[in-house]
């Protein structure tokens, strides 16, 4: 097969790109451009935007012997993630901009101009298992797994997709890369979010969103208990940075519980009220067939698992939990997992829009 | 595999790669004053003397650098230092907008950091800069300018620029006319007296020489404050030990080019100019880019309407056929070609063109290869879209 190797100059992708070369595919190493200035991106070794990224990559393609080139897709970038990950937080939601690359950046304006460029298939180092039977699976390393990333994508995404790491942990692609005489074979991994240089989420949101001053309320007595600076700047379940005036009546801590964009509310309240057993949720991505399925959910990248029974119909999905769940956040994926020996098998995901409390509480 | 990408850079020449191995064979500073010494400083000086009997210019005009782009950089800031050194208000640099940008950069560089006021001068649709224009620049600016840097010949589309009669114009106001000639000495036919230019430069690799070692050849009356200080070497302009082996290999090719010039342009010109009609007989919409006359010989640019310039190189590679989009690269992203954009062309025009430029090895069996291999990667590079034109 033709294959092309996106390449973000770190250690998984050049395994992942070796991997492909060596099982007898004709590679093509792509480098993604994705920061419009690459000084504003992170540094070092720490993103897959920069241009000591993009040298890294290079050099992993030389040694691999593939062919390599850099697709400059900034636009695509910034219009797809970056400022859908702005509009996001506008709107009250929690994105994750991870996911939404591998869906409109990676697997689709990538393997789009890939497919027409007469390859077929594109190949990531990301940790989840994709075999011969087409499912997706979790990787074998769990603490790398990055399927919750990757549910986002479709039956026809995932036919022209390979990740040849996942029956590796991270370790021992380590130990590959320094095999093959690749450089990156001690590069940190990458943390956060690439374009946001500093970690600094709310900051790069203040200067995206400016500043917007409201109120923080009660979520029980709807009594005002202190302001915010823009309602952009929280997350379901926040606990910390409230500064709250008034201390609470049974002197308890209190954790965001909504974020109201159209009137500019951040509401509050204890911890029970986080508690939700029924998630709702949009846009979905569905391979099993409709009805009830029992199964699990995870309901944020790195999240515990929870057991439920989910239905898909008319672009909904709902989700039944047997235990509640705190922190569920709008903008994030519900993705459904089939517990499996060979790898938890991805059943679909959507993109939660609310999470509530049907049953009352214990 | 079917090289066509003579202007990035040319297989060396058996005499040149011969010439290169005997003299790094043998040990010599040429700053020496022993007999080792003396043994690499005569092979150096007959080197120049070489290089300055073919180009029209004595050998203490023939300042050695590591390439184009010092040699680009020494013209146009060490003249812009002097002269500003002699009148602090004579800060204009001119240079057209379709340099390569060893000149564009350093003027830029002079702009945001030595207080030059830098102006670009304009092409026309094939890129050739107007001497009216320019005419008229000097005539209103001529005092403040000072120093001029216009290219022989375009290292994207090849269009020969009138060099004598734009060094004239300067010369006459009495302002330094420098001329990038990387592209042009061997192609076209290049006097440095006879031009009249102050500051000419030419590098080995576009020419059958090796990377790493050419030349600004400098008027005797030119200031040129140097870039790189030290030990005084070349009239005290360029410090730095001399490659010998470098600088012999340099002058055996200059020569060898220079003299088989009339020859190989016959034979390349012909070469290309079937190259162009096959391209356009197989691609009836592409655009043959730059001037049809006064061009390079080995030159042939054009714009695939519908497909990315960057898409017809991969597709190309993988056949083994090897070119080049001609523009510059910044954090290795592919930019719209500012040569086109100069002349011109919108964004999408100037990211669908590919460069083809032959050199003394090229072959009809080149062209076979190329368009064999071309319908199929435009037809392809047609289906993934001018992906980069405004949505």
């Amino acid at each position: 097969m033709r294959v092309l190797a996106a390449m973000s100059g770190g250690v998984d992708s050049a395994v992942a790109a070796a991997r492909a070369k060596e099982a007898g595919h004709d590679v093509t190493g792509v480098h993604l451009a994705l920061a419009r200035n690459p000084q504003t991106y992170r540094t070092g070794a720490r993103g897959c935007c920069t241009l000591e990224d993009s040298r890294d990559a290079r050099r992993a393609a030389d040694v691999i012997g593939i062919p390599f080139y850099v697709w400059d897709m900034a636009d695509e970038f910034h219009a797809s993630v970056v400022d859908d990950f702005v509009e996001e937080y506008a709107a009250g939601r929690t994105p994750n901009p991870c996911l939404r690359c591998n869906e409109k950046i990676k697997f689709e304006a990538v393997l789009d101009r890939a497919v027409a460029l007469g390859f077929d298939a594109v190949v990531t180092g990301h940790h989840a298992r994709l075999g011969a039977d087409g499912l997706l699976r979790r990787s074998v390393d769990l603490a790398k797994d990055q399927s919750y990333v990757l549910a986002v994508l479709t039956r026809e995404q995932l036919d022209r997709a390979m990740f040849p790491l996942g029956d590796w942990t991270k370790d021992r692609v380590r130990a590959e890369a320094a095999a093959r005489g690749l450089a990156v074979a001690d590069k940190p991994d990458s943390h956060d979010i690439c374009f946001i240089a500093d970690g600094d989420t709310r900051g790069f949101l203040e200067g995206r969103l400016g500043s917007a001053p409201g109120d923080i309320v009660d979520g029980r007595s709807g009594e005002k208990l202190g302001t915010h600076n823009g309602a952009y700047g929280y997350t379901i379940g926040q606990r910390k940075g409230l500064n709250l005036r008034v201390p609470a009546a049974d002197g308890r801590p209190r954790y965001v519980l909504s974020i109201t964009p159209v009137t500019n509310t951040v509401t509050v309240g204890p911890r029970e009220d986080l508690e939700v057993d029924t998630v709702t949720a949009t846009r979905p991505i569905w391979h099993e067939a409709s009805g009830d399925v029992r199964c699990e959910v995870q309901l944020r990248a790195h999240g515990d698992v929870v057991p439920a029974s989910v239905t898909v119909s008319e672009g909904n999905l709902t989700a039944r939990l047997e235990t509640p769940a705190r922190g569920i956040a709008a903008g994030q994926a519900i993705v459904a997992y089939r517990p499996d020996p060979g790898g938890d098998i991805v059943l679909g995901s959507a993109t939660i829009t609310a999470g509530t409390r049907e049953s009352a509480h214990a | 595999m079917a090289y066509l990408d003579h202007a990035a850079t040319t297989p060396m020449l058996p005499e040149a790669l011969d010439a290169y191995a005997a003299a790094a064979r043998e040990i010599g500073n040429p700053s020496s004053l022993h007999a080792a010494g003396r043994g690499a400083r005569r092979l150096v000086e007959e080197s120049r003397e070489r290089i300055a009997a073919v180009i029209g210019a004595r050998p203490s005009e023939v300042i050695f650098t590591g390439g184009g782009t010092e040699a680009d950089n020494l013209a146009t800031k060490g003249i812009f230092w002097a002269r500003r050194d002699e009148d602090p208000t004579r800060l204009r640099v001119v240079a057209s907008s379709v340099e390569h940008h060893a000149v564009l950069d350093a003027v830029d560089w002079l702009g945001r950091h030595e207080g030059a006021e830098v102006t670009h001068l304009p092409v026309d649709d094939a890129g050739r800069v107007d001497p009216e224009e320019f005419a008229g620049l000097v005539r209103a600016h001529g005092e403040q300018i000072a120093v001029v840097s216009v290219q022989w010949a375009n290292n994207e589309v090849g269009t020969v620029q009138p060099i004598p009669e734009l060094a004239a114009l300067a010369s006459a106001a009495g302002i330094p006319f420098h001329t990038d000639a990387v592209q042009a000495v061997g192609q076209v036919p290049v006097d440095f007296a006879e031009s009249g230019v102050a500051a000419l430069t030419l590098t080995g690799h576009k020419l059958g020489g090796p990377v790493g070692v050419g030349a600004l050849v400098l008027g005797r009356d030119v200031s040129c404050t140097p870039l790189l200080h030290g030990g005084g070497q070349e009239r005290d302009v360029r410090s730095g030990t001399l490659d010998t082996p470098g600088v012999v290999a340099f002058a055996v090719a200059v020569e060898t080019s220079v003299r088989a010039r009339l020859e190989y342009a016959d034979r390349v010109t012909a070469l290309r100019d079937e190259l162009v009609r096959r391209v356009l007989a197989t691609v009836p919409d592409a655009i043959y880019n730059g001037d049809p006359e006064r061009r390079l010989p080995g030159n042939a640019h054009f714009s695939f309407p519908g497909c990315e310039g960057d898409a017809l190189l991969l597709l190309l590679d993988a056949q083994g056929i090897y070119c080049s989009t001609g523009s510059a690269c910044s954090a290795g992203v592919a930019q719209p070609s500012h040569v086109l954009l100069a002349m011109g062309a919108d964004d999408a025009r100037a990211r669908s063109s590919l460069r083809f430029s032959l050199g003394h090895d090229s072959t009809e069996a080149d062209l076979d290869a190329l368009l064999a291999a071309l319908p199929g990667a435009v037809e392809r590079a047609r289906r993934a879209g001018a992906w980069k034109t405004p949505r």
